[in-house]
Parts: C-alpha cells; structure tokens; sequence
C-alpha cells in the first residue's frame, strides 16, 4: 500500500524530473554555445530494496542538490526486483537487501561483475512498542510476558534468516517458534509490532531509528556476535555500464556524506569495493 | 514438484475458501433479498457499503483490518473483550477478513436475481394463501438459484485468489494462515521459480475444476432463467 503510493509519487517526481531534465538540457546547450563547453545532464534509475528505502532519499537528494545528474528511484523487495532485472525492466543499478541477488546477476551476465559493492550492513534489533518490555540484554525472550514475536520469513528476508540465527544462539529457538509470526519482508514485520499485532520483533534498526536514537518503545540492539553481518550489495546493470552519472553516483555513495546518511538511519557504513576472492 | 508444505496451503486454502463460501451464503442470502425489497432510504448507503471493499487495494484493506482488528482497534478491543483474544494470525482472522472483502461478489449476483423475479410470483403465492417464509423457501429462492451459484462461484474463486488481504494479516503461520497464494508468492521471492510454476499450475488446475463442476451443475439444473451470461 504505502509502497503502491510511494511507486506513483516517484512516478509523478520522476515524470517532473524528466521535464526539468529537458529544461536543464536545453539551458546547458544555451550555455555550451556560449561557453563552448558541453555538460550532460544524465538520469538514473536505480531500484531499491525497501528496506533502504529512507536512507536512499536521503543520499539521492543529498547527490542531486550537488550535481547535474538525476537519480529516479524505484522501491520493492529484492526479489521482485531482481525477477523484473531478469524480464527486461529499465533499471541503471540496483541496490539488493543481500548479496545473493547481485551475485547471481552477475553471473548470468545482467550485471557488471566489477561494480559490485557492500553499500551497507544492516543491524538488528529486538524492538516493542511497550517502554518496558524489552530490556537491553533481551532477557524478555525467556519468559512468558509475550504473546507474539514478529518477525521477517527466514526464508526470504536476511533480517528474517538474522533473526533466526540469533534466536538458535541464544538457544530459544525452539521455545519461542510457537509463538512465530512471519511478515513477508521486514516492512511488514514491522507493521506487525508498530500496529501492536505483536508485542515484540525482530526489525531492522533502520526502521526505529532516528538519529541516532529510538524513536518509541524499547529495543534491544543485538550484539553483532550472535548473527553474521547483513551485508547489502548494488551492481551496476549492463544496460547502463557506460553511464557516467552511476560512476559518479558510485563513488559519492561511498563517501563520507552518504556514509553519515546511513549511520544516522542505523546501518553501518559501506565496506567499499567487494572483494572478488570469495 | 509439491512439497508437504505446498499440499498443507491447498488444503487450507480449500478449508478458507469453502468456509467463507458458506458462510457469506448465510450471510449474504437475508442481505440481498432486503437489497431487493426494501424501499427504505438506508437502501443506498447500505447498497454502497456492500460494494466498498471493491474500492480499496487489497493490501491497503489488509492494512487497516490490521490496525481495526489489533488490541488498540475497536474490533480488536471487541473480541478481546469477549475473551477470544485478537484475529490477526489465525484462521478466523481471515475468514472474517474474507467475509469483508468478498461480500460484494456474493450480495450483488442473489440481489439481482431477486429483483429480476419481480413482484409477480410472490403475489401469486400469497394468493395461495402461502406464508412469506413459505414464499421465500418455495419460490423466491428457487428462483434464484441461477443467481446464488454464481453467487457461490465467485465468493469461492474471490477467496482462494485473496492475496493482499492475508499478506498483511497472516503472519505465514502453516496450517493456519499460510493460503496457497502465500506460498505461491514466497517462492517467487525465495527465486524458487519451478516450485512456484507446479504450485500456480495446481491451484489452477484446482479451480478451473471446481468451477467447471458448478458451472456443469448449474447448465443442468436451470435449463431457463437468469444465466448472468454463463
């Protein structure tokens, strides 16, 4: 739903974007005659894992307001993504909730193999609504004060299969699995917690956090030890290798303007160029 | 090809399916013969309520059952109070979610059978001296029979292709609240495409089954009538 208006504004600003586009394209070639230099003003379309969503409106305005080049984004679960990237959709990049998706775009020659990087490393958090429910240990998990524990299918969703990991290290897996709800990606998950369906849940720190701070209720940051780092990856599409507005794009956001963007949205920053050993 | 888990969501989803099918029938059958017959004021607005949930998304209908149906919604306050807890996550959260969303498909064929008959067999009867319930069972729902199992096909086949709706309400539980349209879908995510291919060519070869069956039904018995193009 709220992604379904979310499509049609961008849209609508994508739509406006484009006309500002041809405006700007026709005064710089007013500007170039006159100065005898050319400047292209180039836009991008970059589809996002939701997830990623308020961060990367953030970045893009933030690059937008120092550069020429648009940026278009477009927002949905990586795997809807990434079967539209297979069917021919028109996107430049794509920034994927895992690692999974671009590798395997990669591989079947969708992407540019030497784009590829670790944007962002996505953080958990055992969060309620109620101020008191949780503590910062997490110790609400071994009783019974709850009824429901929210969280994002494992099997679909890296903060799901985190939490799982988390939940069989603290050997409470098998304790708590009847009281499981699953949300199909964690903006549903959330949705679960924040309506009060479920008392507690495992989200995604970027959901509850506001710089720097938890914006209601209580949380329980989990301790990195207890899952392996969420790590989000981007490609590069083929279709748009040679566009130097994603050059650019790649490089600002690995840089430190994007990386206190995504620190204040409660990711860490970028490990920067992937690693082709692994 | 299917996997226990793929046969557990079929066969919930029949249960669900057949569940609001019947229920909505009980339902829907008072609602559409008063849609018929009254001239009361309250007609319209009652006639535009029952075509609501055709406006919204589903997924934003599911939203907000969420929230009217969660421990802060008054419905969720409800049902709390009567000791039953709250509906999302269970069965019967989503029968209740379905009643809502696949009324209108039920109401609108019965009520247009109804008005169709006309007031004329139904005189006719009173001349017989036949009480009104007499007249209901005997004439006014023979005669719209046509009506009620299309009524009774699209509540079915509305159901089973529900998929926003339980998305937001659900939870993914097996057995409970994991329909085949879920199941269907979490595939898709999970780039699990074979699987999702056998399970969207079972669930369609399922239907068309079912609704070959009714339709046949149908043909056989009311050879006249109202046939709504079938």
């Amino acid at each position: 739903m709220h992604m379904r208006f979310h499509g049609l504004r961008q849209y609508l600003l994508g739509y406006g974007h484009s006309l500002k586009t041809r405006g700007v394209a026709l005064l710089t070639s007013l500007t170039a005659a006159l100065a005898a230099t050319t400047v292209v003003a180039d836009e991008v379309t970059i589809a996002v894992a939701s997830n990623f969503t308020a961060p990367m409106q953030a970045i893009a305005a933030r690059y937008e307001a120092s550069s020429n080049h648009k940026i278009r984004l477009a927002f949905g679960s990586s795997g809807k993504i990434y079967a539209q990237i297979r069917h021919g959709a028109p996107f430049d990049a794509f920034f994927s909730a895992d690692k999974e998706k671009p590798a395997h775009l990669i591989n079947q020659g969708l992407a540019e193999k030497d784009s590829r990087i670790t944007y962002a490393e996505g953080k958990l958090v055992l969060w309620s609504t109620h101020s008191d429910l949780v503590d910062d240990s997490g110790a609400i998990l071994k009783t019974t004060r709850f009824n429901i524990l929210a969280l994002a299918n494992p099997k679909l969703a890296p903060y799901g299969a985190a939490a799982q990991q988390v939940l069989q290290n603290i050997r409470l897996d098998a304790d708590t699995r009847s009281r499981w709800v699953q949300g199909e990606n964690i903006s549903q998950t959330y949705q679960f917690v924040a309506s009060g369906n479920a008392d507690l849940g495992f989200v995604a720190l970027s959901q509850v956090m506001r710089d720097g701070e938890i914006v209601e209720g209580s949380a329980w940051i989990v301790p990195q030890s207890l899952y392996s780092p969420i790590q989000q990856d981007a490609v590069i599409l083929k279709r748009a290798a040679d566009k130097p507005a994603l050059a650019e794009f790649w490089a600002f956001i690995q840089g430190p303007e994007a990386r206190a963007i995504m620190a204040a949205y409660g990711y860490s920053a970028a490990q920067g160029k992937h690693s082709h050993a692994e | 090809m299917l996997s226990e888990a793929d046969i557990g969501a079929i066969w919930l989803t029949f249960r669900l399916a057949t569940t609001v099918t019947i229920l909505l029938l009980i339902l829907g059958t008072p609602l559409a013969l008063w849609l018929a017959k009254t001239r009361s004021i309250i007609k319209g607005p009652v006639s535009a309520l029952v075509a609501l949930p055709l406006v919204l998304p589903p997924t934003v209908l599911g939203f907000y059952l969420l929230v009217f149906m969660g421990p802060s919604g008054p419905m969720g306050k409800f049902t709390e109070a009567l000791g039953l807890g709250t509906l999302p996550f269970t069965f019967w959260g989503l029968v209740f979610a379905s009643l809502l969303y696949s009324l209108p498909f039920v109401v609108q064929p019965i009520q247009n059978a109804i008005e169709a008959q006309g007031e004329r067999h139904a005189e006719v009867a009173a001349t017989l001296r036949a009480s009104p319930w007499d007249t209901f069972w005997h004439v006014t729902l023979p005669l719209a029979k046509p009506g009620i199992l299309t009524a009774a096909v699209l509540g079915f086949a509305h159901t089973v292709g529900e998929f926003g709706v339980v998305l937001m309400i659900g939870g993914n539980i097996p057995g409970e609240t994991r329909v085949v349209s879920v199941q269907i879908y979490d595939h898709v995510e999970a780039l699990e495409y074979t699987q999702a291919h056998w399970l969207s060519a079972a669930m369609i070869g399922f239907s068309f089954a079912v609704l070959l069956l009714l339709y046949l039904l149908q043909h056989r018995k009311s050879s006249r009538g109202l046939r709504y193009g079938i």
